[in-house]
């Protein structure tokens, strides 16, 4: 760009406030003062606190220095030994392997309705619909959809002459069957990530690849998914925050039982200080403590993944 | 296109794809149609036995009806719509100034604040539990809808900004350095120039927020009771304590619970899913 020709002479400098000469620098921190503050004091500060918390001797009522007692990491040391958490670490498990199911389940839906017909956008709204509805609604529809006897799925099944099945009242199953129940919505949730992904690959290299003689699965796995990575990333990163964070529906579904048998971290803490059995509040910090530091290792390697990302481009 | 458009296809092909289209979504949402039919079906059909049949009269109007006049059910869904919107604005209003700041500026510290938000945005409910419980009540916040809406926005603020940040960044950049150097002020800047191209993604981020947080339970239950401030999800337990095993009951009330996220969802498709995909396109 040229500068304009002016005179020296007829410059003048137009005074300004401090705040205006320092504004570029000010701006941003005001700008971001209002949400910093609420993030700082409803979500980071109370991640410290449950860290504090845990290291007491607690039941929840008036002050933690004056009706708890200092016990060190002996919540920890507890922890070990305690046969329900056990269970629920390995029922987080089952719920984080099973949960990616949903991947591969959303790809495969979203290539079958991946095409031009009539109707064909209705199709994938009503596919797609379960995500929408709240998880409460999602129990209840398959604890009803799992009742003993009179419930749809022993229905179909005394059809084919079996069952009855009792899938929530039974302690091998009853974890299962949330799963199953939670991997409905999560489906929903990546097929609609993948039609977008696929409505981005690019048209030209298909058609490369087809005149190299690429169909089907070579063609997918080769050509397709590549361009999918983005789409495959958030899936993950979804599904596996989906999966810690299950509590809705085994609340609702079995409200941890039979016997105990569908707690994971996060219904525990709930149990060990809220639910009638609770007012350990020293003990559930430290389960909680416990499973934020499981979900740390995913979110730094999230972070890791989205910073190389943002140098990159 | 992939896989290969159905109409290159052979005829029998392009039949059978066709009937499966239908077939599959009714295997998709069998638990839902089984819903939607017991909330029409007499209480009669239940304690008969009749789960499966042809309803023995249709009782829709009756069951829809008792819903909403012999029960809690309307306040519950007035306390949802009380808490969602709000929480809605509040969490919008923070993000498009926390996602300006980070999107436009450079400065030191940018991506930390940045990370600190998308990490917030990831960690599981139950470390916070206990300390906003407790903030919550020190507050005299407790079993309020405040409560919880200023919950709800600092949370939401966090996914908000991730989004935010993101779509300020894909703008281009000539055009806040062409007011600069007009000399037009940052505020004026934000306010007249990046807030009315952010559209896009303000209608976005509302139908997101607004599933999420209609769709809350668990932070409903942490901090609150009864029908004064509940939301609808966590009401519903204690409509279904109410009607107990009157299936027809049960079901219409869930029905009524879940619907006004989807009609938010079928009324505002195009944003809802640009909202969710985000990034899942480079």
């Amino acid at each position: 760009m040229e500068t304009p020709a002016v005179p020296q002479s007829a410059y003048q400098p137009v005074q300004r406030s401090w705040f205006q000469r320092n504004q570029l620098k000010l701006a941003p921190w005001l700008f971001l003062l209002p949400g910093i503050l609420f993030f700082l004091i409803y979500v980071i500060w109370p991640i410290a606190q449950s860290f504090y918390i845990s290291l007491y001797d607690w039941n929840g009522l008036g002050d933690i220095h004056e009706q708890g007692t200092y016990v060190g990491v002996q919540n920890y040391v507890e922890l070990a030994g305690d046969r329900n958490f056990e269970i629920s670490l390995w029922n987080n498990l089952k719920w984080l392997v099973l949960y990616l199911l949903a991947i591969p389940a959303g790809l495969f839906i979203a290539l079958f309705l991946n095409q031009n017909v009539v109707g064909i956008r209705i199709y994938k709204s009503l596919f797609f619909f379960p995500f929408v509805i709240s998880q409460v609604v999602v129990g209840l529809v398959f604890q009803w959809f799992y009742l003993p006897s009179n419930g749809l799925l022993d229905s179909m099944l005394g059809l084919v002459g079996l069952g009855p099945l009792n899938v929530l009242g039974d302690p091998d199953l009853a974890t299962y069957g949330i799963i199953v129940a939670g991997l409905w919505p999560q489906t929903a949730y990546c097929m609609i990530l993948y039609l977008t992904g696929l409505n981005a690959v690019d048209p030209e290299q298909v058609e490369a690849a087809r005149l190299d003689g690429a169909k089907g699965t070579r063609m997918l796995w080769y050509v397709i998914l590549p361009q999918l990575k983005p789409a495959t990333f958030i899936a993950f990163v979804v599904t596996i925050i989906g999966a810690l964070r299950s509590f809705d529906l085994i609340s609702i579904m079995t409200n941890g039982g039979p016997f105990g048998s569908t707690r994971v971290l996060s219904f525990y803490v709930w149990e060990k200080s809220l639910s009638e059995r609770g007012f350990q509040y020293g003990y559930a910090s430290a389960i909680a403590v416990v499973l934020f530091l499981i979900m740390l290792v995913f979110i730094a390697y999230f972070l890791w993944s989205m910073y190389k990302e943002e140098r990159a481009g | 296109m992939f896989p290969r458009p159905i109409q290159k296809a052979s005829p029998a092909a392009q039949i059978t794809y066709k009937t499966l289209l239908p077939i599959s979504l009714i295997l998709w949402l069998l638990p839902l149609i089984a819903v939607a039919i017991f909330s029409v079906k007499p209480a009669a059909d239940f304690t008969t036995g009749n789960y499966w049949g042809w309803p023995s009269s249709f009782e829709g109007v009756t069951n829809y009806t008792r819903v909403f006049f012999d029960s809690d059910m309307p306040r519950y869904l007035l306390n949802s719509v009380l808490i969602t919107i709000p929480t809605v604005l509040g969490a919008l209003a923070l993000s498009c100034m926390t996602g300006f700041a980070l999107g436009v500026y450079k400065f030191r510290g940018n991506f930390l604040i940045f990370f600190m938000f998308i990490a917030g945005n990831f960690v599981p409910f139950q470390i916070l539990m206990v300390p906003v419980r407790d903030l919550t009540i020190d507050l005299g916040l407790y079993d309020t809808k405040a409560g919880l809406i200023l919950f709800h926005v600092a949370f939401q603020t966090g996914f908000c900004t991730l989004f935010m940040r993101n779509f300020i960044r894909a703008l281009p950049y000539e055009l806040i350095e062409a007011a600069r150097v007009e000399g037009v002020s940052e505020i004026k800047i934000f306010w007249y120039i990046v807030l009315p191209i952010m559209r896009p993604a303000i209608a976005a981020l509302s139908v997101l927020i607004f599933t999420f947080i209609w769709n809350d339970y668990f932070w409903a239950v942490v901090l609150t009771q009864g029908p004064g401030a509940q939301p609808v999800t966590a009401g519903i337990t204690s409509f279904n304590a109410q009607f107990g095993v009157a299936y027809n009951m049960l079901s219409a009330g869930s029905i009524v619970a879940a619907l006004p996220p989807v009609l938010m969802f079928f009324l505002m498709q195009r944003h809802f899913i640009a909202g969710l995909t985000l990034g899942a396109v480079k």
